[in-house]
């Protein structure tokens, strides 16, 4: 079941300092001391992830822990941030993504992103989807687009219930159906990686239940990072699970042994319910 | 827990009691008080906005219709050169055929006057008519002309064709004689009893009392019984013939100098009208004779007089004369300027905006810049024109009085409005449209061009349409620039021909002595209220249309 088996390399618990190196085995991000800077203020402290491919990977943590900051590192979304600094290593497919050679535009056709309320263009159900690989030319000619924008509608579980308004507002649609237009739209780019930002805090119990089980289905296809504050949640979908603590990426390691047996005193006080 | 109880009062708020009760119904009354106050500020506002609405419209319905005669003229083919139309005298074929309307008028000036009924401008209306149809040459055919002003006034009524002789103060005067009880009328003739000093200093050795100055010893009487006004001449008063009418007491009673007597004098014509009739009426002073009110009350008779819309308002470029004096001129100067204006104002104002907001760095020039340029927006229009003036004109060497220019100026007032409106209107896209944007791998500009402009288009559009606005009812910058000038005509219409504006036009309308200009003047707000009112449904419309796609 678990698809990016894991290993752990050193595991070292003391408090403050360090997080934990772990390894994955052809891992399809890796980063390498990433701290992020808000002007500055340091809200990310040397973090070291691999992240497994074709698998879900989930980052917990209380709130400003630094999971979404870390998140947005992968698709360099930061950058949009004037006062915003990240050094460190970020590598996809062991390409490091702040190569002055590497386009930031293409790479975030390639990780493609949801975020945490839904968020659809005031356009049509089809431009929503349409509108990606239109500005990337990834299809030639209204068939081939009419095609991509079924596939992916239907891939994020979407088509059947809006096959037959698809010239109608993305807007007009319930909030959990606008998140999963949200990840069509996010897919159509055709990327390896997508990361989601609290996808399901703004959705009803059934909405989430539909994400969380396309989620699991998309992880068969693409690498995905979610963040989250369900704990349940992570457990449900990820394999992997990384938990973040005030900007230290305090222990990682798969879902499971995370949640049943943390070895970090922090990781156990958050899981446990002593705080947050 | 413990924290909590420590914290909680111990004797618990009493909320029935009178005091607590009292800061309720205080509450309450404040409550009802501001409500009050919006209602009352609302009231005052839309009343004042009513009067001016009823002032302009009543003075200015009048300019709506013009008075009109029917005038037949023989379009004699020996008169009338058929390739040379210009060339023939059409004042002198207008005026013939006026005045063969009235075959019993005889005398140069009683023909004069009369052909003064006619606008001037009927000679060139007769004069393009015929230039437009000239197959109808030597047949009689019937011209709608407008009358002159005076008669125009007169036909709506504005202007009367008696007025009061005399001013109030001058029936102050009037009253005082009454109060006094010196007036009496006296075989027919109002008379003043007035007591005065036959002054012996004033009868020449010489030629006796034949030769006195009767005058002056009438209006000494006249400075002390009207004390208050030291500059009083008689004559105000008094007939020309009181000084003769003492001379001849005088004359008959040569005794009488050196003594102070009483004597009536002749009023003057307007107080013995008002004495006798209660009320002294002169003919308005702007018709030369009571027969030109004979002349036209038999046009009236006729039914050759009309009052048809006044769609020369529109199309007629300026004139002297308000009878014929138009907006076209104005509407297409104003509307050569506001486009000139919303060319340049309209992309300039988007990108510095867009750069500002987007993309320029926070930094201390940027800084400078924002503060500058909404302070921009509070400069006075006049310092824009003093500005266009100096530079457009006299460095730049562009064009007087030119639309071009005008626009120009108008640009730059407009600028700062909708610079701080795309602003607002960029601030207030959401930034999940941003961060969806950028998700999908847009660049900055795809951003900016699919998506954030577009939404901010309704709040852009909205900002530059106030903006134009404002320009279009701007006077104070185009007076300075010269797009005042009088043009007579529209046929040189063009960005660098000189023109004016709907606002200058008005200015100089209101400024021109004659009576119709007052109702043309207001006829003229009216059309630009009328233009501002499009324009701010427009917007209105516009705002609509874009925010359907949400």
């Amino acid at each position: 079941m678990v698809k990016g088996s894991l290993t752990m390399d050193q595991q070292v618990v003391s408090p403050e300092t360090t997080t934990i190196r772990s390894v994955v085995e052809n891992p399809k991000i890796t980063s390498k001391d990433v701290c992020v800077f808000y002007g500055d203020k340091q809200a990310l402290f040397d973090v070291n992830i691999d992240i497994p491919r074709f698998a879900v990977t989930s980052l917990i943590g209380p709130s400003g822990c630094g999971k979404s900051t870390y998140l947005r590192c992968i698709n360099r979304m930061n950058d949009t941030i004037p006062i915003a600094r990240v050094t460190g290593e970020i590598k996809i497919d062991n390409q490091d993504i702040h190569d002055p050679d590497l386009d930031v535009v293409e790479l975030r056709a390639r990780v493609g992103m949801v975020f945490q309320k839904p968020n659809p263009f005031p356009k049509s159900i089809f431009e929503n989807v349409a509108y990606g690989p239109r500005i990337h030319g990834l299809v030639k000619g209204k068939t081939d687009l009419e095609e991509l924008v079924a596939t992916s509608l239907e891939r994020a579980g979407l088509w059947g219930e809006v096959k037959d308004r698809i010239h109608e507002p993305g807007t007009g649609l319930s909030g959990g159906q606008q998140q999963r237009l949200c990840i069509a739209r996010a897919i159509a780019t055709k990327p390896d990686i997508i990361l989601m930002d609290e996808p399901c805090s703004a959705l009803d119990p059934i909405a989430t239940a539909k994400v969380e089980e396309l989620m699991m289905e998309l992880c068969e296809n693409y690498t995905i990072v979610i963040v989250t504050h369900s704990m349940a949640q992570a457990q449900r979908v990820s394999q992997t699970t990384a938990f973040f603590h005030i900007g230290y990426m305090v222990e990682y390691g798969d879902t499971k042994q995370i949640f049943e047996d943390p070895q970090d005193k922090r990781t156990q006080d958050y899981i446990f319910g002593r705080f947050g | 827990m413990t924290d909590i109880s420590q914290t909680q009062p111990t004797a618990t708020h009493d909320w029935t009691s009178a005091t607590a009760r009292r800061r309720v119904r205080r509450r309450y009354a404040a409550d009802r008080r501001l409500q009050l106050y919006g209602i009352a500020a609302i009231g005052t506002a839309v009343a004042l906005l009513g009067v001016m609405f009823t002032t302009l419209i009543y003075a200015g319905y009048a300019a709506f219709t013009t008075t009109k005669v029917e005038l037949g003229v023989f379009l004699d083919p020996e008169k009338i050169d058929k390739d040379n139309i210009r060339s023939a005298n059409f004042r002198k074929i207008v005026r013939d055929a006026f005045l063969s309307h009235f075959p019993d008028v005889q005398g140069r000036t009683d023909k004069r006057n009369l052909s003064k009924i006619l606008s001037s401008g009927a000679v060139y209306i007769v004069r393009d008519y015929v230039v437009r149809n000239p197959d109808k040459i030597g047949e009689l055919v019937t011209i709608s002309v407008p009358v002159s002003d005076p008669f125009d006034q007169l036909y709506k009524r504005i202007i009367p064709r008696e007025i009061q002789a005399l001013s109030s103060d001058r029936i102050l005067l009037y009253r005082q004689l009454e109060h006094r009880d010196v007036l009496s009328v006296q075989r027919g003739v109002g008379v003043v009893k007035t007591t005065l000093f036959v002054d012996p200093a004033q009868v020449p050795k010489e030629g006796g009392v034949e030769a006195a100055d009767y005058q002056r010893m009438i209006n000494e009487a006249f400075r002390s019984f009207f004390l208050s006004e030291p500059s009083l001449s008689y004559r105000e008063i008094l007939s020309p013939s009181a000084a003769e009418a003492l001379k001849n007491k005088v004359v008959a009673n040569p005794e009488l100098v050196g003594k102070t007597i009483e004597v009536n004098l002749p009023l003057s014509a307007n107080y013995d009208n008002l004495l006798q009739k209660g009320e002294a009426k002169i003919r308005n002073p702007r018709f030369r004779s009571d027969k030109e009110f004979a002349w036209f009350d038999s046009l009236i008779q006729r039914g050759l007089i009309s009052t048809p819309f006044t769609w020369e308002l529109f199309f007629n470029a300026d004139s002297r004369f308000p009878e014929l004096a138009g907006l076209a001129g104005a509407l297409s100067g104003s509307f050569l300027a506001l486009l000139v204006c919303f060319l340049l104002s309209f992309p300039i104002g988007i990108a510095t905006a867009t750069y500002l907001e987007e993309f320029a760095p926070k930094n201390r020039i940027t800084d400078f810049i924002e503060v500058n340029i909404n302070n921009l927006a509070a400069v006075p229009s006049v310092v824009f024109g003093l500005l266009g003036l100096a530079l457009f004109l006299n460095t730049f060497g562009m064009p007087r009085s030119a639309p071009l220019v005008g626009g120009m100026v108008l640009a730059l007032m407009t600028l700062p409005t909708i610079i701080v409106a795309t602003r607002a209107a960029l601030k207030s896209v959401p930034p999940s449209i941003r961060e969806a944007a950028l998700g999908v791998g847009a660049s900055k500009h795809q951003v900016m061009l699919h998506h954030v402009l577009p939404l901010a288009m309704p709040g852009i559009l909205t900002g530059t349409i106030i903006g134009l606005a404002q320009a279009l009812g701007e006077t104070a910058p185009l007076l300075l620039i010269g797009m005042n000038a009088f043009i007579p005509s529209v046929e040189n219409i063009g960005l660098t021909q000189p023109a004016m504006a709907l606002p200058t036009q008005i200015f100089s309308w209101a400024d021109s002595p004659e009576r119709g200009f007052v109702s043309r003047t207001s006829a003229a707000i009216i059309v630009l209220l009328g233009f501002l009112v499009l324009m701010n449904l427009l917007a209105v419309y516009l705002r609509r249309r874009f925010e359907k796609k949400w």
